[in-house]
């Protein structure tokens, strides 16, 4: 293939909290190890988008002295709200009647962006080999059928697939074991769980859609250390998801909206529920008179314990939400992640020495406080497919009751690309206009998150059947790519009063939304030249 | 022959840009920050000339804070030999830049200083002109072209009125256009030699210049945003409304 390779002892792919803590984790335990990590992103953390009120638990952990290594978690959560709202009204529910994975009060509002940041210093510190702007995207097996390594893109291909003049070939990465910690829907860790059959006997995968937008707000309306949810208004009873608000240091709020990606009516704009949802009385007097400063959106998962794969492979090992270890009724992944990456550490150390084979991550796992967490937060998600209402009774009753401890385990029993329902069966929503006050346009919200991809290169979101979207799917489901993009990558367009479906691959923030659920599953995404995607900044 | 490179550090030029709320400046934090791009293209031309064999040895050089550094390991990555660091804080102006240039170039005696034309961040368009001045050397601005002769340069300028063709006697300073090359990328490889590169760091009151600024800044601000078009129904509407709102004909 006229490729070089290079060996290492272990080869991380992403540098999220998952991919950074098995690396650090990894260099605590053997100095000596050689461990590089691949991210993706021009520099790590600039396509990690997460809420985030983080528990520090794992970090605890990993790094006990955080604290004094000038670490940016720094503003606790002092205050909670949870509101139901109304179309106008908005409830408020008394904190203490939470569950008690949904209070808050030891936790801290930190940008993930920025804690990645930093964990990516100290383990580049520890002897880390860190590389941005390399996307993984290849996997490379043993003649034994286990995993051997990744390759890099190659960099410097036209569109048309030919080389450029600045043609450089990708490098063939080999490790003992390779860990992947792509985050929610990774593209080699999608395929690697369909080469080894690893979510044979889970329940489907379940997957949800997440916004984020950063507000410097006026000092009146500000109230560092404050944290507030939502449920209700806009989202009807049938579709799942709510939105977080945190007041974050320097006047800033991160504000943000979770649609479950199971939802049924395919005129249904996930953006749009968003937008609108800033309109609520209760939101936009706190907002208001503010600057929008960022956006952005990704995936993440839902599914819990039930649809969580087999984590190890001959070879390798699948970490944080690259599996989905999110715990959904807290609305947190960054902890289980990062200990899930220091599980992955300890198993490999003994598969290195001690020639233990690497399905031992399953045990370590099922000890870990992890699986405690996702095994008592298993029933709170495949709940609210009985609405918003009849998930919340039975939360109560699960949660504060019973602490999770039902003596059963409810299951998800579709995959998000099957819920859609035919356009012509549904109600169609009309969305407001966009006032540039607290709503806008997605071109103007993709502007904001710096996304650029190197032009004249291959599109990056491959169609099976490129004739699919206008002859099925535009009749069928109005073309949902249009609404569920967050970024305004698809587009039905009429030229000559024919129908035509435009990739803007060049917006594409990187979410993997589509490749989720197109529902045909017509839409896969691959990785791009390196460096391309957004550049978020706190986020 | 050896050619020297300036190369800056700059917010990347993907970042929407936002203007500090007391006017002092702009957000610099949580910002990604890249080398600016024509300084790539100077880079890139200095490693093809060394390339091509007509020079021996190509240094980056950066002034800046310590992060600056990584624009230096950048230009390791695609080719040059080693950098050097200028450790200085705040904003430094076109004037201190030149001055501390003259004097790595008294010390490295180089035959050619590479830079990009301006940078994307003050758009100066001033530093290549100035040290042309202090060090008394041929300069040769917007380079589009570059062709080494003995002793000589022949430079492509890109102009208002098109392309000029100019020959300089080096030494010389040459100012690069986005349009001289098309940067390579960093190989992996590339990247891990890079990082065993030396650097050598000194600050700028090592070289006794002084940084301060010369120039007070009173204010930034936004430029005013663009009001929303509006469709005319017909050509006499339009021809009115130049007329008498926009007042242009």
């Amino acid at each position: 293939m006229g490729r070089e390779s290079m060996e290492y002892d272990v080869v991380i792919i992403g540098g999220g909290p998952s991919g950074l803590s098995a690396a650090i984790k990894l260099k605590q335990l053997d100095p000596n190890l050689n461990v590089c990590l691949l991210e993706k992103a021009s520099e790590i953390g600039a396509h990690i988008l997460s809420g985030n009120v983080f528990e520090t638990r794992a970090l605890d952990e990993l790094l006990p002295n955080w604290k004094e290594l000038n670490s940016p978690i720094k503003t606790k959560v002092s205050k909670e709200k949870f509101l139901f709202l109304g179309k106008t009204k908005s409830l408020s529910w008394p904190t203490w009647l939470l569950p008690k994975v949904q209070q808050n009060h030891n936790n801290y509002i930190i940008s993930l962006a920025n804690l990645c940041r930093w964990l990516a210093e100290q383990a580049e510190a520890l002897g880390v080999e860190i590389f941005p702007g390399f996307p993984a995207s290849e996997i490379l097996y043993n003649e034994d059928g286990s995993v051997k390594g990744v390759a890099t893109q190659d960099m410097g291909i036209d569109k048309e697939g030919n080389k450029k003049d600045s043609f450089e070939p990708g490098i063939e990465l080999l490790g003992k074991v390779t860990v992947f910690a792509e985050g929610c829907r990774g593209h080699l860790g999608k395929q690697l769980i369909e080469k080894f059959n690893l979510s044979k006997d889970r329940d489907p995968q379940q997957y949800g859609i997440g916004f984020k937008e950063i507000w410097e707000i006026e000092d009146k309306n500000h109230e560092e250390g404050m944290v507030m949810h939502t449920a209700g208004w806009p989202l009807d009873n049938s579709t799942y998801g709510g939105s977080f608000m945190y007041h974050a240091e320097n006047k800033q709020v991160f504000l943000g909206y979770v649609i479950g990606l199971d939802y049924k009516n395919p005129h249904l704009s996930p953006y749009d529920e968003f937008q609108r949802f800033k309109t609520h009385p209760a939101i936009k007097k706190i907002i208001e008179g503010g600057k929008r400063i960022s956006y952005g959106a990704r995936a993440l998962i839902e599914g819990g314990l039930q649809s969580l794969p087999q984590m190890f492979m001959p070879g390798a090992l699948l970490v944080g939400c690259d599996a989905g270890t999110l715990n959904m009724p807290k609305i947190k992944g960054s902890h289980t992640a990062m200990k899930s990456g220091m599980i992955a550490a300890e198993t490999i150390l003994e598969n290195i020495k001690e020639n233990k084979n690497l399905s031992i991550y399953e045990e370590k796992f099922k000890k870990s406080w992890v699986y405690e967490e996702l095994h008592a937060a298993r029933n709170v998600k495949p709940s609210f497919s009985w609405g918003l209402i009849l998930g919340i009774i039975f939360t109560g009753i699960d949660q504060i009751l019973f602490r999770g401890k039902l003596p059963f385990t409810l299951k998800h029993k579709h995959t998000d690309h099957e819920t859609l329902r035919p356009a012509n069966e549904m109600p169609k929503i009309e969305y407001p206009k966009y006032d540039n006050v607290v709503t806008f346009d997605k071109t103007s919200s993709v502007y904001l998150t710096g996304t650029n991809h190197a032009d004249n290169q291959p599109v990056h979101l491959k169609l099976k059947d490129p004739n699919l979207p206008i002859s099925y799917t535009l009749e069928k489901f109005d073309e949902p790519a249009q609404r569920y993009c967050p970024a305004g990558v698809y587009e039905v367009q009429k030229e000559n009063d024919q129908n035509k479906f435009v990739i803007n691959s060049q917006n594409c923030i990187h979410c993997k939304t589509c490749d989720i659920k197109e529902p045909s599953q017509n839409i896969t995404w691959v990785t791009p030249e390196g460096s391309g995607g957004p550049k978020y900044g706190n986020m | 022959m050896k050619i020297l490179v300036a190369v800056k550090r700059v917010i990347d030029y993907n970042v929407q840009i936002r203007v500090k709320e007391d006017g002092t400046g702009v957000v610099t934090d949580n910002v990604k920050m890249s080398t600016n791009p024509p300084d790539d293209n100077a880079i890139e031309e200095a490693v093809k000339i060394k390339e091509s064999g007509k020079a021996t040895e190509v240094i980056a050089v950066t002034i800046g804070e310590e992060k600056a550094q990584e624009t230096v390991r950048k230009a390791l990555a695609v080719g040059a030999d080693r950098g050097i660091h200028v450790k200085a804080e705040g904003v430094i102006e076109p004037l201190a830049v030149s001055k501390i240039l003259q004097k790595i170039a008294d010390k490295e005696k180089p035959d050619l200083v590479f830079m990009g034309k301006q940078a994307i961040d003050d758009d100066c368009n001033q530093t290549g002109q100035m040290l042309s001045a202090l060090l008394d050397w041929p300069q040769a601005t917007f380079a589009s072209k570059i062709d080494v002769k003995d002793g000589k340069l022949e430079v492509v300028r890109e102009i208002d009125e098109g392309l000029e063709t100019i020959e300089i006697n080096t030494p010389a300073i040459v100012t690069c256009d986005l349009r001289l090359n098309e940067p390579r990328y960093a190989s992996l490889p590339n990247i891990m030699k890079a990082k065993k590169k030396p650097i050598e760091q000194m600050s700028a009151s090592d070289l006794g210049i002084d940084i301060a600024p010369k120039i007070q800044q009173i204010k930034v601000e936004e430029p005013p945003k663009r009001k929303a078009g509006i469709k005319v129904s017909s050509v006499a509407e339009l021809v009115q409304k130049l007329k008498n709102e926009a007042k242009v004909i």
